[in-house]
């Protein structure tokens, strides 16, 4: 095959159609669309109105909550650890234990402590490393409604209709109103956001913004953040145990969470943690792929939180909606699915179909924007296929610096820059082709603004929990998001932990749960968490023995 | 129709694997039959969680690399490093004053550096990491931010650095202290933080809280947009902060270019 600067002949073909019309698109944008036509756009093309991917689940606080047959699988799956397992020997006796070591967890042990708990009377578990999470992939930015010309009312306009109108509008409102607070924070911390000459943050539009809110940290802001996060949880002594994801939890005798059960991954001995308050912080669930999508986030979004959550009978909400980022990498193959920012588009890049015509406002909201490219590709034969049967459409990288001078890729969107020249790839002076992939878990565990879930003693906060987004999030919310909720759980729960003291721990809602499955007539041997998923090549594992060593 | 990639041989753990070509070093070593728990986290470039230090056939020189970032040749002889340990001594950023030896304090193994570049070389991002180290040395906190910025904390630099040098968290440091103590503080986020506090923006969000469904949507539907005002050079790399750019090569580039 016959490649020139990292792109095959075909599809040259096509990028030659795309440099034809460029300079008569320059400031000619195609027209955004009413909210009746996003509807019966997402009704025809969206994943999550596909027939016969979803079924409803069988039994608990869900019970005919439709989910994607990948997520309901793991409900309807055995719990890893018996009922009869010997807690007798606490390991970790704690005030507070987070499940995650994401932006959520880190902020959530951060604000327990500065709401008065002892840094030593603290666990934080995670199943990867500290900071290994989706939060650390974020490129694009964080909202927050600080500049004169903006407002929290703005804000909350532009999320509430960006979701839809389905979002909880209390957790909306906690989520605008704190988001300058949370940007002050940051600052104090010394993340170091992109400003100009007099300090002003340079902000962007996002897609569903009316408002430039958009702070970034070049395309590094989830890194950026997150690495000043962990860094002040380390200043603080916030103990971290790393490799051990939680397999259960546990309840006193009065139903109410209690502690976990965490899996060391490479001794695979388990640990007792007794605590006074629980937040669980696990992050999504792209990694279980849902409808075979090829997804954006980190090596563990497994979604163990929400089964850890489901066993002890929390509410759940929204699940049936799943975020598909409208660009996720389609070409170089190693690329697939890897996250392309939305900033590309913030600052100016079109998406446009093989002959290089735009078929959308470049910024609707994700899951309309991610349905319009589905449409062009599937119903209008008008994307661009790949040596490996992959299609996409494009997005006109190069636009972004025409519009705002040489060099601006390389400034703004240095992980972008990089990462395409890895792999062959000039964005600078190429298109670069995209596709829907799996991105975010809209829905998640229900809470109150304070991340109080609906069992005393868990929490929740961050990607895992549920409403704010309803069942679309806008870029930008869940950086966001993360801060602010893992502020408000961290701060709750100290103040739960010190007023409830610990009782005797117990394992009876895994026998409940088991009973559960069986009484709504399922066989399996299945079981969840996942912790990790499975990318082992096909001729390996045909000769794979299990044999003891 | 799809093409067939040609299988080749790789080295990993001392042991032969025929992979197919066009695999990064992740998907390569997955395909061998490996299920990784370490040495694998975000999979896109950044985390840091999967250096891969490997030789090449007929070279010398050990070379290293990010797994999920880089492609597999045949011949290729890799293993994937564990993490590089670190212990630093805490600090609260909120009492420290950054002066020129704040760094050297916190890191006095930077005076080490005898700028033999094998940090610059080992890195996976292609940062000036030597030049950090010296900018530090020299208590240049805004070069050393500037040009660490891009640094993922793989720790590949430390694990191959004959002075011991914890490059990543002297970075770390370095942009903290340029974030809070040289940055100016955005003007207009104070204002707002204030309106906030004394309550000034409780009645307009009161107000929408109150409205109907089809209310809430009508006021969405009369949004009005801001207009994206044309900002005289908004990236200039010697104008603004946080700049990708090290102004002196960028200038030098833009002359060369132009």
């Amino acid at each position: 095959m016959e490649i020139s600067d990292g792109y095959p002949a075909a599809m040259r073909q096509s990028i030659a159609r795309v440099e034809a019309t460029r300079s008569a698109r320059l400031g000619r944008t195609f027209p955004a669309m009413s909210l009746d036509e996003r509807k019966a756009l997402l009704l025809s093309h969206h994943p999550d109105y596909k027939a016969g991917a979803k079924r409803p689940l069988l039994f608990g606080s869900g019970q005919g909550m439709a989910l994607n047959h990948e997520l309901a699988d793991l409900f309807e799956a055995r719990p890893l650890v018996r009922a009869s397992l010997d807690l007798s020997k606490i390991d970790h006796d704690v005030d507070l234990l987070v499940i995650g070591g994401g932006g959520a967890g880190t902020v959530a042990a951060i604000w327990a402590v500065k709401a008065g708990l002892d840094p030593r009377k603290i666990l934080v578990t995670t199943k990867l490393r500290h900071g290994d999470s989706n939060s650390t992939m974020a490129q694009g930015g964080i909202q927050a409604a600080d500049r004169p010309e903006d407002s929290p009312a703005q804000h909350f306009l532009d999320v509430m209709g960006g979701g839809h109108f389905t979002n909880q509008p209390e957790l909306v409102r906690a989520l605008v109103q704190d988001a300058p607070l949370i940007i002050q924070w940051h600052e104090h911390l010394g993340m170091m956001y992109d400003k100009d000459a007099s300090g002003h943050f340079i902000e962007h539009p996002g897609g569903g913004t009316s408002r430039n809110r958009m702070h970034s940290a070049r395309d590094y802001t989830g890194l950026e953040m997150m690495r000043v996060l962990r860094d002040e949880a380390r200043n603080l002594g916030i103990p971290v145990i790393e490799f051990s994801p939680v397999i259960e939890l546990l309840c006193d005798d009065e139903g109410r969470v209690s502690g976990a059960v965490l899996i060391n991954l490479e001794t695979r001995h388990y640990h007792i943690v007794r605590a006074k308050a629980t937040i669980i912080t696990t992050g999504g669930l792209g990694r279980l792929h849902m409808q075979q999508y090829p997804t954006t986030n980190h090596y563990g979004a497994t979604a163990d939180g929400l089964v850890l959550a489901y066993r002890v009978g929390a509410r759940l909400i929204d699940l049936d909606a799943v975020q598909y980022h409208p660009t996720g990498a389609a070409f170089p193959a190693q690329m697939a699915g890897l996250l392309i920012t939305e900033k590309v588009r913030g600052l100016g890049a079109q998406p446009l179909n093989c002959d290089g015509e735009q078929f959308v406002f470049p910024l609707e909201p994700r899951d309309v924007e991610a349905s319009a490219f589905i449409r062009e590709c599937a119903e209008r034969g008008k994307g661009i296929k790949t040596p490996q049967d992959m299609c996409g459409v494009w997005l006109d990288a190069p636009m972004v610096d025409l519009i705002h001078g040489p060099g601006t890729i390389r400034e703004a969107l240095p992980a972008m820059f990089r990462m395409y020249a890895r792999f062959g790839i000039d964005m600078t002076r190429d298109p670069i082709l995209v596709f829907p992939t799996l991105h975010y878990q809209n829905g998640g565990i229900a809470t109150d603004e304070h991340g109080a879930t609906s069992v005393p003693g868990l929490y929740a906060a961050g990607e895992v929990m549920g409403g704010v987004h309803g069942k679309n999030r806008l870029m930008g919310n869940s950086l966001l998001d993360f801060n602010v909720f893992g502020r408000r759980a961290g701060m709750a729960a100290a103040t739960y932990a010190r007023e409830h003291p610990a009782g005797k721990l117990s394992l009876a809602h895994v026998a409940a749960y088991e009973a559960m499955l069986h009484d709504a007539g399922i066989k399996t041997t299945r079981t969840a968490p996942r912790i990790l998923p499975d990318y082992r090549g096909k001729e390996a594992l045909d000769r794979y023995l299990d044999i003891p060593l | 129709m799809s093409e067939q990639a040609p299988l080749i041989t790789m080295q990993l753990m001392g042991k032969n694997y025929r992979v197919p070509a066009g695999l990064t070093l992740m998907a390569a070593i997955e395909y061998a039959g490996y299920k990784l728990v370490r040495g694998a986290g975000c999979r896109g470039g950044f985390c840091g969680s999967c250096p891969t230090l490997y030789r090449r056939e007929g070279n010398h020189r050990i070379f290293t690399a990010l797994a999920c970032q880089t492609l597999v040749e045949d011949g290729m002889c890799l293993v994937q490093m564990p993490f590089v340990p670190l212990i630093t001594r805490p600090y609260d950023l909120y009492t420290i004053t950054p002066q020129a030896n704040t760094l050297l304090q916190h890191f006095p193994e930077i005076a080490g550096c005898v700028a033999c570049n094998t940090c610059t070389r080992s890195c996976p991002q292609g940062l000036p990491v030597m030049d950090y180290i010296q900018a530090s040395l020299r208590g240049d906190i805004e070069r050393a931010a500037l040009l660490s910025f891009d640094c993922i904390s793989c720790g590949i630099c430390s694990s191959r650095c004959p002075a011991d040098i914890k490059h990543y968290a002297v970075g770390l440091l370095a942009r903290r202290l340029y974030g809070k103590y040289i940055t100016p503080n955005a003007p207009d986020l104070a204002e707002r933080v204030a309106a906030i506090e004394t309550g000034d923006v409780t009645a307009e969000l009161d107000t929408l809280m109150a409205l109907s469904a089809t209310e809430l949507r009508s006021r969405y539907e009369q949004r009005t947009f801001e207009v994206v005002a044309e900002q005289e050079d908004p990236y200039s790399a010697t104008r603004s902060y946080n700049s990708a750019m090290d102004p002196v090569d960028y200038q030098d580039e833009l002359e060369v270019s132009g």
